[in-house]
């Protein structure tokens, strides 16, 4: 498979280097937000789709930036595009879509602190992403975020209903488990050849 | 006539020394950021692969969150409260620009190890959190000293994990081998996996340490409960 | 209770009068937000100006010397560099690039250009070229410098960029000794026409390299052996024809 290829960048953010388990993005709602399975599947959804659109406007940004030389600004004009991302898209939503908006609920506010999104943007200035791997690049580390919060979310619905020690209890016991996560996870490397 | 004696009294107390040292010392120990709030997970777990890399991301965070920590206590009368987080959001990315910079000129090594890791402290929920619960509301000095503490707790935090990773996962400290040729490194340590490992197990460790205080705090008074009865 | 009530209610009454000023400044206007939000961009702006000019020489420095340092490491004997672009149609100094660039007569930045450094020896004589290639490892891509010598048609060394391969397994690429003898004199002669490379190089299990355009693998890290390997072919087959189309305007200079 082509290293360049969009179906490759997709795998490649969505598991080979997963934005969760193996970049270490998107630790806090990893860790805050997988207790319920359904919880966790709204907040993947959400991310994912602020994901998109802050990806598209980070690609128009750098351009505008490159074109003027002024990419000692990039950081600050990111930040600044994300927040106002988000505020978009929380508006949008709660105009055209009222019960995707509901879906969402806190989650969406929550997302401008999250690291992946402007660790996505970073990096697919890093790689220099065209367009297309872009757009792939972003669906996937959505998908690859979804996919950790949700793995996650199962097993501590599972966990509930053990005996775990005292001392174990909470964040102790997630980390421990995001750890196997992670080790299963490393045996997607080597995907690509 | 309470409520004005207390803040009379609060105001004494900023300015005597236990209290400012109590507000240096809480972020060391008391409410250590990453340990006790769990917060800033991600360059905690990402760059703690060595102890260099440890030491130099918790120095760059120690500054950002002093200058911005600083800024925004000098600032805080002149911020209107609608527009204060966009406010401290500008601050805060303008100084990691300026640590992104200091670090290319000061060594590309060190830059490249950390990646993309120290742009992203302007997403490090401490230094907002701390922007917003405590500079927005304090003077300069009590602002400057609850950054040092926050950042000497989060660096030290950090250092643990730098650490126990380094040792573990290739043998050495600070780049200097400790078990000589034969040693087998225990490499997952140093790989993602073994981020959340060492840290599952320092919080393990802390909370075993805690219950035992409990637990020894708790005895002494059923011991007397039982003597009474 | 009726009193406590009034008491708080007084109490708090007082505490608003002493502590929050004027309401002018609950409700700003719109031009205290902006003149607030202005002055900062302003500060921010002024801080971030000043620390990348005083610090933009002392990176380039740093580059520099670290590309330097790859290139020396991977054409032996090499004391002195120049940066050439080569594409398609032309080669060209980077400097002359830059001024072409600036006046807008650019016609090179539509076609993909690679960038290669033309290595020297103290009498000025060219020793090699070393050129930039990469590839999908274990992990991630792995990016590396290779020189290659004219004189011999082969390749005389590599230097790792970029790679994040497993510690321990695949990060050897970068120092196994046993492996980076490969690459002292890597086989690359071009066919008659000098269109093609006449053996292309290939990676092999580990212990059973023949032949000078093989790589004897890392028993344990084949897939990263095989990612050099794979990039190196790529690299030599498409860069190795045009620069020996060009070579002779890099020994003329």
């Amino acid at each position: 498979m082509a290293t360049d290829s969009m179906m490759f960048v997709f795998l490649n953010a969505c598991i080979i280097n997963n934005f969760v388990l193996s970049s270490f993005l998107g630790i806090c709602p990893f860790l805050g937000v997988s207790g319920k399975l359904s919880t966790a599947w709204n907040m993947g959804l959400a991310t994912t789709f602020v994901m998109f659109v802050s990806s598209l406007c980070a690609y128009g940004i750098n351009l505008l930036l490159i074109e003027f030389q002024l990419e000692f600004l990039r950081l600050i004009c990111y930040i600044a595009v994300i927040a106002s991302a988000v505020q978009l898209v929380e508006m949008t939503l709660k105009k055209f879509s009222p019960v995707l908006f509901r879906a969402l609920g806190i989650f969406l506010p929550l997302i401008t602190t999250n690291c992946a999104i402007l660790g996505l943007a970073l990096f697919q200035t890093f790689r220099e992403y065209n367009f297309l791997q872009s757009v792939a690049y972003s669906l996937g580390a959505g998908a690859g975020f979804t996919l950790a919060l949700i793995l996650m979310a199962g097993l501590r619905e599972r966990l509930q209903l053990s005996d775990v020690p005292n001392v174990s209890q909470g964040a102790a016991m997630s980390l421990m488990l995001a750890g196997l996560l992670s080790l299963s996870f490393m045996g997607f490397a080597g995907l690509g050849n | 006539m309470t409520t004005n004696t207390s803040a009379a009294h609060s105001e004494v107390k900023l300015k005597s020394q236990p209290d400012s040292m109590d507000t240096f010392l809480r972020g060391i120990w008391q409410d250590n950021p990453v340990f006790v709030m769990l917060l800033g997970m991600c360059p905690v777990l990402a760059v703690t692969n060595s102890v260099v890399n440890a030491l130099a991301m918790g120095i760059a965070s120690l500054f950002v969150l002093f200058c911005s920590n600083t800024l925004v206590a000098l600032l805080r009368n002149f911020i209107p409260k609608q527009v204060r987080i966009a406010s401290y959001i500008v601050i805060i990315a303008t100084f990691v620009t300026v640590v992104d910079y200091v670090i290319q000129a000061i060594s590309l090594d060190l830059y490249n190890a950390l990646g993309a890791f120290i742009q992203l402290i302007v997403v490090n929920c401490i230094i907002l959190g701390r922007a917003e619960a405590f500079a927005s509301k304090n003077k300069v000095g009590a602002a400057m000293l609850d950054a040092l503490g926050m950042g000497i707790g989060f660096t030290l935090a950090l250092l643990c994990l730098g650490g126990v990773r380094e040792i573990l996962g290739n043998g050495t400290f600070l780049g200097i081998s400790l078990f000589g040729e034969n040693f087998q490194a225990w490499s997952v340590m140093i790989l993602p996996p073994g981020g959340f490992f060492v840290l599952g197990a320092w919080l393990l460790l802390f909370n075993w340490l805690k219950e035992r205080k409990d637990m020894k705090a708790l005895s002494p008074d059923l011991q007397l409960a039982e003597t009474k009865n | 209770m009726t009193v406590s009530a009034n008491n708080n209610s007084e109490s708090s009454g007082q505490q608003k009068k002493s502590e929050t000023p004027p309401p002018v400044q609950n409700l700003p206007s719109n031009t205290v937000m902006i003149r607030a939000l202005g002055g900062i961009a302003t500060i921010a702006g002024v801080i971030i100006v000043f620390v990348f000019q005083f610090t933009q020489p002392y990176i380039a420095e740093n580059k520099r010397r670290a590309i330097e340092k790859a290139i020396y490491q991977v054409v032996p004997g090499a004391v002195n560099r120049t940066s050439y672009l080569l594409n398609e149609q032309a080669l060209m100094l980077e400097t002359e690039f830059n001024e072409s660039e600036s006046s807008g007569s650019s016609t090179v930045s539509q076609v993909s250009t690679e960038t290669i450094y033309a290595a020297f020896d103290a009498s000025g004589k060219l020793v090699g070229i070393a050129m930039e290639a990469a590839a999908q490892g274990y992990q991630d891509v792995i990016r590396i410098l290779y020189g290659y010598s004219p004189e011999c048609e082969c390749i005389t060394g590599i230097s790792i960029l970029k790679s994040t391969e497993t510690p321990g397994l695949g990060d050897k690429i970068g120092t196994d000794l046993k492996f980076l003898a490969n690459f002292i004199a890597l086989d690359a002669k071009l066919n008659q026409e000098k269109t093609a490379l006449l053996n292309p190089i290939e990676t092999v299990k580990h212990g059973r390299k023949t032949a000078d355009w093989q790589i004897d693998s890392i028993s344990g890290a084949t897939v990263s052996s095989n990612a050099i390997g794979k990039m190196l072919r790529e690299s030599t087959k498409k860069m190795l024809p045009l620069l020996i189309k060009h070579l002779h305007k890099i020994i003329k200079s």
